[in-house]
């Protein structure tokens, strides 16, 4: 009896653990079968290259470049807002922070990362769009205000990756620096920091992959102008945005394109995610 | 530049970064808090939703129902797989790799995606409608990977000599994982699961399209209903009830902390054993 009992448990738990697989070819199958369709119906180069959204128009325009470059100019500025001030803040907690201290700023970065999207969105609506407004100029809602927000809110990522690679590199290397009379900061950054570089970089393509898909966050303070970036202080309308204001009502082709829209954005995160495993498996030294 | 002077620089630029990060935090949570605070009224948690109250305590109640659910799918199959993982798998199996690969895959997909993926899946396929079963479904995919990779973490961290003195007692291989190696891991499983509530109480973007964003208390699993982060959604949108979302973002702010300390109790209660 028990032997049976053994036996089949055994393979329920391995049923089971074929659930992740059976999600993931699931999610292919129902996005590519919905939106690949339409691109075909549109043209891949009219739907991809195109620079004019109009669903509205007789006939209707679906061209999702302003989309695509909108996605990939807040991306960039919340990369050069968050990676910086993201690996500072992970030496600091890897090489600087005193015990008793790390057990409080530890905690504070984790809260960073549980916050709710809404709630930075709504943060962002308050605070940063009223003052991006007053010292930069323009209505407020622009790439710029869109890359600092999601500077903000890739920095839990960023930070918690680089501290792990961090703490990775041997301390034969920072002690080996500081014995060669190297001071504490150049043992760091020209020892430590070029040795954990590889974790560092998985870092960046994980906080990449969190920017690219952030989508209330950047709704609330993008402008969601579905027209090619113009400048840091004018509006866009990224990909995310545009699937979750126009399916509200969107019918048809309208509707199929917007799916399409999620199948070019998830072939984004699926690239980025490739990328990721290639570097996080270089850094497994 | 001589060495001290750079030196001196880069501990700067250390220092004002942490500083930069944790003083975003504070203000925040400050500016949140102060902003949001005097308009927590009594009238916010009446018990039925209309326009002139604007209620969220349907919401409150929607949220606790997609936690359960969302829980309820999610969490046999995490744990599953980390068993099946651990226990049973040999090394470097290929249906190992498939199963850690896809797992990496589901945890990168942004919400949205699954957002898109629960509408074509559960609403219309499977015909649920918006319905709160529709939205749980859909988080229920999008949390497994962090409960899997929770739960297979404790359970990697229970010393086979545990495993051991327990096969040498006569017990089988199940009596030992129900006995012997899932109780000693249950503290690091517990501090993923409620990670995963976290997850699921701040989700905005997948349940837009599967579950809806009707702010009323639902008949059943079958009916639309939005959770809080989805009323806060509706309530900024409009641009007519701030102050209203802005309570909302405080009792969001609220559950986050509570959550993050609680999961922090337990987490220090893995490191202990």
């Amino acid at each position: 009896m028990n032997h049976i009992k053994e036996f089949v448990m055994k393979y329920v738990f391995m049923i089971a653990a074929l659930f992740t697989i059976v999600a993931v070819l699931l999610i292919c199958v129902f996005l590519f079968a919905n939106g690949l369709p339409v691109m075909k119906e549109i043209g891949f180069d009219q739907f991809l290259a195109g620079t004019r959204w109009f669903p509205n128009n007789v006939p209707a325009e679906f061209g999702i470049l302003p989309m695509i470059m909108g996605s990939i100019s807040v991306t960039a500025g919340a990369i050069v807002i968050g990676v910086p001030v993201g690996i500072l803040t992970a030496v600091y907690l890897s090489h600087y922070c005193p015990a008793v201290i790390y057990r409080y700023i530890k905690p504070a970065v984790e809260l960073l990362a549980g916050i709710p999207s809404i709630v930075y969105g709504f943060f962002g609506m308050i605070v940063l769009v009223p003052f991006v407004r007053e010292f930069f100029g323009g209505n407020g809602k622009s790439v710029l205000t869109a890359s600092i927000l999601l500077g903000i809110m890739i920095l839990p990522t960023i930070i918690g990756v680089s501290e792990a690679a961090l703490r990775a590199v041997p301390d034969q290397y920072y002690e080996g620096a500081l014995a060669l009379g190297a001071t504490h900061e150049r043992s760091i950054f020209f020892t430590v920091l070029p040795a954990a570089k590889s974790g560092i970089a998985a870092a960046v393509v994980l906080g990449v992959g969190r920017a690219i898909g952030e989508t209330m966050a950047v709704i609330m303070v993008a402008g969601n102008q579905p027209r090619m970036p113009g400048g840091v202080l004018e509006g866009v309308r990224t990909m995310t945005a545009n699937i979750v204001i126009e399916m509200g009502y969107a019918a048809g082709q309208h509707r199929q394109a917007l799916i399409a829209t999620g199948v070019v954005l998830f072939v984004f995160i699926l690239i980025i995610n490739l990328t990721f495993n290639i570097v996080k498996r270089r850094s497994d030294i | 530049m001589n060495q001290k002077t750079m030196s001196i620089i880069l501990r700067v630029m250390v220092f004002a970064a942490s500083i930069l990060t944790i003083g975003v935090l504070l203000f925040l949570m400050v500016y949140i808090m102060a902003r949001g605070l005097p308009h927590l009224k009594l009238s916010l948690f009446a018990l039925e939703y209309n326009s002139e109250n604007v209620s969220m305590f349907p919401s409150i109640i929607n949220t606790i129902i997609m936690t359960v659910l969302s829980l309820s799918i999610a969490i046999p199959f995490g744990l599953a797989t980390a068993i099946y993982l651990n226990e049973y798998a040999k090394r470097g199996n290929r249906l190992v790799e498939a199963i850690r690969l896809t797992a990496e895959t589901l945890a990168g997909i942004p919400s949205i995606v699954y957002g898109l993926f629960g509408m074509l899946f559960f609403v219309i396929t499977l015909k649920m409608g918006n319905s709160i079963l529709a939205g749980a479904g859909t988080l229920s995919i999008m949390i497994l990977p962090l409960i899997m990779r929770t739960s297979e973490e404790a359970i990697k961290a229970v010393p086979d000599s545990f495993r051991e003195g327990s096969f040498g007692l006569g017990a089988g291989k199940l009596r030992t994982i129900s006995r012997i190696v899932l109780p000693s891991a249950m503290p690091g499983i517990l501090a993923g699961v409620i990670l995963g509530i976290g997850r699921i109480v701040g989700e905005t973007a997948a349940l837009i399209y599967t579950s809806g964003t009707l702010a009323e208390l639902p008949k059943s699993v079958f009916s639309s209903g939005s959770t809080l982060s989805v009323h806060m959604w509706y309530l900024s949108g409009a641009g007519l009830h701030m102050n209203e979302a802005a309570a909302t973002a405080v009792v969001l702010l609220l559950i986050v902390l509570l959550i993050n300390t609680f999961s922090a109790i337990v987490a220090k209660r893995v490191s202990k054993t």
